[in-house]
């Protein structure tokens, strides 16, 4: 990443998240750590999308949820406008909360179902200043009206929503704290093609007008690629590529990542008959117990003797920083 | 010849909110070795239609209203359950989405694999076995021999769904409905899945149906397309001049709002509105509330596929009458 003058907006330093496996009843003992996120550095600036994209299991939601608090992490640090958030405890870090926001998955499982839209707004906003009990309609109004519902709605409970909407009241609910930096985890893989393109346009309007910062977690490479400015991708804990959306697209440099990209379908039979697939033997391995070295080498189509050694550091490749040894090497 | 032929079928749910009409219609075939693909958002039906053809429905509260489905010269719909095991399994399988909830936790892999072998009476069950094990490796398991003694949650997604795949084809089915068999795994593990599938049907000749709402995978895997919209089909041909020439606003609206197809930092299009309610009879077309080209002829009648030109058939008016062109 270049590193400019200035502090970054976000600041992430080796930043992991283990999780210890326990045994027994009455002494309970761990047995092995589930390195989730296993060292991680990242830098965002202001307004950027970065997507993040991997597989199920590589960690990308830990990351996620770490980044914000929702998870302690094993080690790390993580800061916003230099301002350090690990260990912020109690009402410190609720304060610290107002800046960050999450949106998840599953708009059917993140609304609470007997609350109508306007509670679940008010109280988002009031969780943030203390409005008049006599402005919230209006304001409760002006979210929705910010996330493309009608305030005709204002009355009315989850279910009688459908999918995309209940989607866009979790986005208005994220905003009602005014935050600068939204965690999106999977936000669009639960709708249908036609209506997570509504999603994915109003979450890039909302990041261009308010200048937010957005995390797009996404198993969904051509989604991510269409949104986000930057893509990170991550296998088994660690990103192993970062780079500009496009070109990490059109032109990927770690193996892992060529054969992901390979791997993704395009809508386009001419293109999807002629195009060559990298099948990657196997399945991603269990976190519980990694590969040593580069994690990627028991599946890679490149790997030699050295990969078994330690995990590669970063090398910077053109616009991209890529995690492998022998870039280069290989065709 | 065709393999299987569907007319006019009519599935309804008879539930305390209405009658929901979740296929209404429904007319296609599939040749033989052929790979037909539906496709379709939820609750388009496209389940349904295969699941009604099995007789996988529920009833009550389902019911299938009307409909014939020819199968090599007898009617799928008009069997009795006797008769449609003995189709089953044998000379049609499915395969579904998560294999997690297909197969049986309390069984080892063995002992489902010889299963249907054992229940259409095709083998012995040393044979079954031997076959068991050469599927096993046919499908890509590695150490076939030891892992087909272990049970399912031994296996990882990807591997579960190879034991599904080879469960469906031991009995060398001419059909395999496979009802979005990839949407639960990892994209890398997708392509080895499809990539699987593909050889299997072209060692064993059969026809494949392939439900999914991935216009990607749809676009390298099928010969030929039926988009479904509200339990119809309003678009049908093949691959290439459904993904190139769609005839179909709803067909159009769809290839235009895909990420992938669209020239990044421009809004995605996107459809407004909602899939109407299936409960509501609908007058005229399903797709006309939510149509950029509606018209008045559109909310008259029931609009039925039209042969275009070359086996591509579209259910828009507009489109049949020479008055809309599309993309």
């Amino acid at each position: 990443m270049t590193s400019e003058t200035a502090i970054p907006f976000l600041d992430i330093k080796g930043l992991k998240t283990h999780f210890p496996v326990e045994k027994g009843i009455f002494f309970r003992k761990t047995v092995a750590t589930v390195k989730a996120v296993d060292g991680v550095d990242l830098e965002l600036k202001q307004g950027e999308i970065l997507g993040l994209v991997g597989e199920s299991g590589c960690g990308k939601s830990t990351l996620g949820r770490t980044m914000l608090q929702l998870l302690e992490p094993t080690a790390g640090s993580v800061r916003l406008e230099g301002r350090e958030l690990v260990g912020l405890r109690g009402s410190e870090l609720r304060a610290a909360r107002k800046d960050f926001q999450m949106i998840f998955q599953d708009p059917y499982a993140s609304l609470n179902p007997r609350m109508t839209v306007y509670d679940t707004l008010a109280e988002a906003i009031l969780a943030h200043k203390s409005v008049p009990k006599k402005q919230m309609p209006d304001k409760v109004a002006e979210l929705m009206n910010k996330v493309g519902l009608s305030p005709r709605f204002i009355k009315k409970y989850p279910h009688e929503f459908s999918g995309g909407q209940r989607q866009r009241i979790a986005v208005a609910r994220a905003l009602a704290v005014e935050p600068r930096f939204l965690v999106a985890d999977e936000a669009v893989s639960a709708l249908d093609v036609s209506i997570q393109a509504q999603i994915i346009n109003l979450l890039a309007k909302l990041s261009r007008e308010m200048n937010l910062t957005l995390i797009f977690i996404s198993h969904d490479l051509s989604v991510v690629k269409h949104i986000a400015d930057r893509i990170a991708v991550m296998y088994l804990g660690r990103i192993v590529e970062i780079g500009p959306a496009e070109s990490l697209f059109d032109d990927p440099q770690h193996p892992y990542t060529r054969a992901l990209v390979s791997a993704v379908p395009v809508p386009d039979p001419d293109r999807e008959r002629e195009r060559q697939r990298i099948l990657l033997p196997g399945d991603p391995p269990s976190p519980l117990n990694p590969p040593k070295g580069c994690t990627f080498h028991p599946r890679c189509p490149h790997a030699v003797e050295a990969c078994n050694a330690s995990f590669p550091a970063w090398s910077q490749q053109g616009d991209r920083q890529v995690a492998c040894i022998r870039l280069g090497e290989f065709e | 010849m065709a393999l299987l032929s569907v007319n006019d079928l009519r599935t309804y749910f008879h539930t305390r909110a209405g009658v929901v009409r979740a296929v209404d219609g429904v007319s296609f075939s599939v040749d033989k070795g052929e790979t037909l693909g539906i496709v379709g958002e939820s609750g388009s039906g496209k389940s349904v239609a295969c699941y009604s053809l099995m007789g996988l429905i529920p009833k009550p509260p389902g019911r299938i209203e009307s409909g014939t489905a020819d199968f090599d010269g007898q009617d799928l719909l008009k069997m009795s359950e006797k008769e449609l095991n003995q189709v089953r399994g044998r000379r049609v399988s499915m395969i579904f989405q998560d294999p997690m909830t297909s197969l049986n936790p309390y069984l080892r892999v063995e002992d489902q694999l010889i299963e249907p072998l054992l229940l259409h009476g095709l083998a012995d069950k040393a044979t079954a076995r031997k076959k068991a094990l050469e599927m096993m490796e046919q499908v890509g398991i590695q150490g076939a021999a030891s892992r087909i003694r272990m049970y399912p949650h031994e296996f990882s997604g990807g591997m579960r769904q190879r034991v599904m795949i080879a469960m469906a084809l031991i009995t060398e089915p001419d059909l395999l409905i496979a009802d979005e068999p990839t949407t639960a795994l990892d994209v890398t593990v997708q392509a080895q899945i499809l990539e699987l599938i593909k050889t299997m049907q072209q060692r064993m000749h059969m026809a494949v149906i392939f439900i999914s709402h991935d216009l990607g995978v749809v676009a390298g895997f099928c010969d030929r397309v039926n988009v479904m919209y509200a339990g119809r089909i309003v678009e049908s041909g093949a691959t290439q001049s459904i993904y190139y020439h769609p005839s179909h606003p709803y067909n159009e609206a769809l290839q235009r709002s895909i990420p992938a197809l669209q020239p990044k930092g421009h809004e995605l299009f996107t459809i407004e509105g909602q899939p109407p309610d299936l409960t509501k009879p609908l007058a005229g077309c399903s797709f006309a509330a939510r149509c950029a080209h509606v018209s008045d002829v559109c909310r008259q009648g029931n609009p039925a596929l039209k042969e275009m030109k070359d086996g591509h058939s579209t259910a828009c008016v507009r489109v049949q009458e020479g008055g809309l062109e599309l993309k």
